[in-house]
């Protein structure tokens, strides 16, 4: 996992970051029941940032991310997605959802549509846009992810990779400010991750604000430009990739790299 | 040992399978005699499938087409040589003849046969492109709007201006809930539009209809609901009570997944309640305890009752089998359509309902034939249908001791309606089917 995630130059030219917020969370608590997951997250992305967001396997790292397009309720603190605070408020919600992009690790492609249904399903229903141009859009998207021929089959007849990019276009079709990336190659085969990945990058590459859940330690290397690091429900460490991997402070991220980067 | 490594220089061509995999002699090697235990099971089979038609096919063919009574029957049994160790043995196909019609339509008055007739073909062109989306132009599907109030109008009679009215009520309703939602709110918009539909209903319905009805008078004759019978009667109540338990249960399965307390509690108590009582006490409700509670003078119509009845019993048996469908949804379904910002009608809509229903199918449908068969319960409150009928007609002198034919024709009939229902079920499988 130590690998590059892509042997080519990548182009740094459009990855700038502003620094206007697109994401604050601050004091953020959460449990689920009794069991405390997330504990006093405070965390500030700005546009066009790339974090990738590890640490060991329940740590919490994949429930912070569904927490910020409310899949996940908090208890305590305050999260503000692109200018809208997050609350129980239904309107808020669907808002932020609208601008917010999300891939999951098993994909959550809508097995009973077409991929070209799938693009234009949230397009049309939430955004009202007319058929014809969702479908323009979509066909657009799914060019990017360079995989317009299977357009008009159904998710089941494709591969787990294949799927993994129609999930990223079907996110980009709604036009989104932020991405959110849960584990989005976790379920493929190695072969596979390198397309899903590839993807990442241009996606990186033009600007858009990232945040992945993953363990691809190339890919943090290489596209990020910062590397938080998760254990116990609390932010350990956060860093430059170039620092997190070649100078890591707290004993526990010396451990964890020690672990994924085994030799 | 003395070399592993191996190349293949050409690839092999396709070679035609040996005879025995294919054709006649292929299919049945494969499907009869694959083994020794398997020919002789096929053998016992074949045996088995001519004992019983040996026995029943002479039964069937018998030449009592013509008779007028079941004594004429056995005449003719007996005269033609087809005589048994009780006395003539062979089916009296002359009660069917007689009574066939009578098995159709009960006591419909049967100058206007014509009507429950056209009643189900059209119910056949309003069904279409329901379910046969893809092979009828979309455009029928108004006619399919419109025809909820064309059939009771045709089976029943009476004035033209009670089916628009109705029809009327939710055009209002619609406007309203429109003009409503642009000023104001959808929710507010949907309250208005209900309200100003159920005053419509409740309180102007009558006077302008009957006021219309005496302006100009059209409409078709009336026909009262004790004169309806026979397959007709089953098919109506089936029809309607299909119709009716299918969005109702959806309801019930939303409200039993509901987040609101008082909803899910509600709906809970209704399912466990109306599952866990026979469909026969319903229908006893329904016959005798139902006019009790109403405002004496109400005219509440015996078959209206009897389709509440079987509507909420199958809705409640329905909302359970489609639980089972949303059950067997992956979580992820629902986080990917909340992730893309579809709200929640929009998400149970397009995602969430089409693929719960499509796996309940094969449970949908049993509910439905199951439903349909119950129909005949109905006899029991004193209602034709062809079991009440039969009973009737085994009572006249003539056809007295009649059995089996009667029975057999019955069944029959409910058997074309149930398996082609079983046959549409297979065929929406396989068109859903979106896999490899």
């Amino acid at each position: 996992m130590s690998d590059l995630a892509t042997e080519r130059e990548i182009d740094r030219s459009k990855m700038q970051v502003s620094d206007e917020i697109a994401i604050e969370i601050s004091n953020m608590n959460k449990w689920f029941g009794a069991f405390h997951v997330l504990r006093d997250i405070d965390l500030t992305v700005y546009n066009g940032e790339r974090i990738v967001i590890a640490g060991p396997s329940g740590s919490g790292k994949s429930t912070l991310i569904r927490c910020l397009n409310a899949l996940e309720e908090h208890q305590q603190g305050r999260i503000v997605v692109d200018g809208t605070v997050l609350s129980n408020d239904l309107k808020n919600i669907d808002k932020i959802r609208s601008e917010v992009g999300m891939v999951f690790q098993h994909f959550n492609l809508f097995p009973h549509l077409t991929i070209l249904e799938n693009c234009t399903l949230a397009p049309i229903w939430v955004r009202k846009t007319p058929k014809r141009e969702a479908e323009e859009i979509a066909m657009h998207f799914l060019e990017k992810v360079k995989i317009p021929e299977q357009a008009d089959k159904y998710p089941g007849q494709l591969s787990g990779g294949q799927q993994q990019r129609v999930a990223i276009a079907r996110s980009l079709c709604m036009k989104p400010r932020i991405m959110l990336f849960d584990e989005p190659t976790s379920a493929l085969d190695p072969e596979m991750i390198k397309e899903v990945l590839d993807t990442m990058i241009e996606l990186a590459e033009e600007g858009m604000t990232m945040l992945c859940v993953t363990h691809e330690m190339g890919f943090a290397r290489q596209v990020a430009n910062r590397v938080i690091f998760m254990d116990q429900g609390q932010i350990v460490e956060q860093n430059e990739p170039e620092e997190f991997f070649n100078n890591p402070r707290s004993e526990r991220t010396k451990l964890f790299l020690s672990q994924i980067l085994g030799h | 040992m003395s070399n592993l490594s191996f190349v293949r220089t050409e690839m092999l061509p396709e070679r035609e399978p040996p005879l025995t995999e294919v054709g006649v002699i292929g299919w049945m090697r494969e499907n009869l005699f694959s083994g020794w235990f398997n020919s002789i099971l096929t053998v016992l089979s074949v045996l088995f499938i001519y004992y019983v038609l040996s026995g029943i096919l002479p039964w069937l063919i018998s030449p009592t087409w013509n008779a007028g009574s079941l004594r004429e029957c056995r005449e003719i049994l007996v005269a033609v040589g087809s005589v048994g160790e009780h006395g003539a043995s062979g089916a009296c196909w002359g009660v069917i003849r007689e009574r066939w019609i009578q098995l159709f339509f009960g006591f419909y008055p049967s100058q206007f046969y014509w009507r429950p007739i056209m009643a189900f073909v059209l119910l056949a062109v309003a069904l279409a492109p329901v379910l046969f989306a893809d092979k009828v132009p979309t455009r029928l599907l108004y006619f399919s709007a419109v025809y909820p109030f064309l059939f009771p109008w045709l089976l029943w009679g009476g004035s033209i201006w009670g089916p628009l009215g109705a029809a009327a009520g939710f055009v209002i309703g619609y406007f309203v809930y429109k003009s409503v939602e642009v000023r104001v709110n959808s929710l507010a918009g949907i309250i208005a539009g209900a309200v100003t539909a159920l005053i419509w209903w409740l309180v102007l319905f009558s006077p302008i209809t009957s006021w219309l009805a005496n302006l100009i008078p059209l409409g078709l004759e009336g026909v009262r609901s004790r004169d309806f019978g026979g397959m007709m009667l089953s098919l109506t109540i089936g029809v309607v009570a299909i119709g009716m338990s299918l969005p109702l249960g959806i309801v019930l399965a939303l409200g039993r997944k509901s987040d609101l307390l008082i909803v899910k509690s509600l709906c809970v108590g209704f399912i466990e309640f109306i599952r866990g009582v026979p469909l026969i006490t319903l229908l006893f409700v329904a016959s005798t305890l139902l006019n009790i509670f109403m405002p004496p003078g109400t005219n509440f119509d015996i078959i209206l009752r009897v389709i509440i009845m079987a509507t909420l019993f199958a809705s409640a048996y329905m909302a359970e089998v489609i639980r089972g469908g949303l059950a067997a949804l992956p979580k992820g379904q629902y986080e990917g359509a909340d992730s893309l910002g579809l709200n929640y009608w929009q998400a149970q809509r397009l995602i969430i309902m089409p693929q719960a229903l499509k796996i309940s199918i094969p449970g949908i449908v049993s509910t439905f034939i199951g439903l349909f068969k119950d129909t005949t319960l109905v006899s029991i409150i004193g209602l034709l249908d062809p079991l009440g009928l039969s009973n009737a007609i085994r009572a006249d002198s003539n056809w007295n001791g009649i059995v089996w034919e009667l029975y057999g024709f019955i069944a029959l009939m409910f058997f074309v309606f149930c398996f082609g229902m079983s046959r549409y079920s297979m065929y929406l499988e396989r068109k859903l089917q979106t896999g490899h």
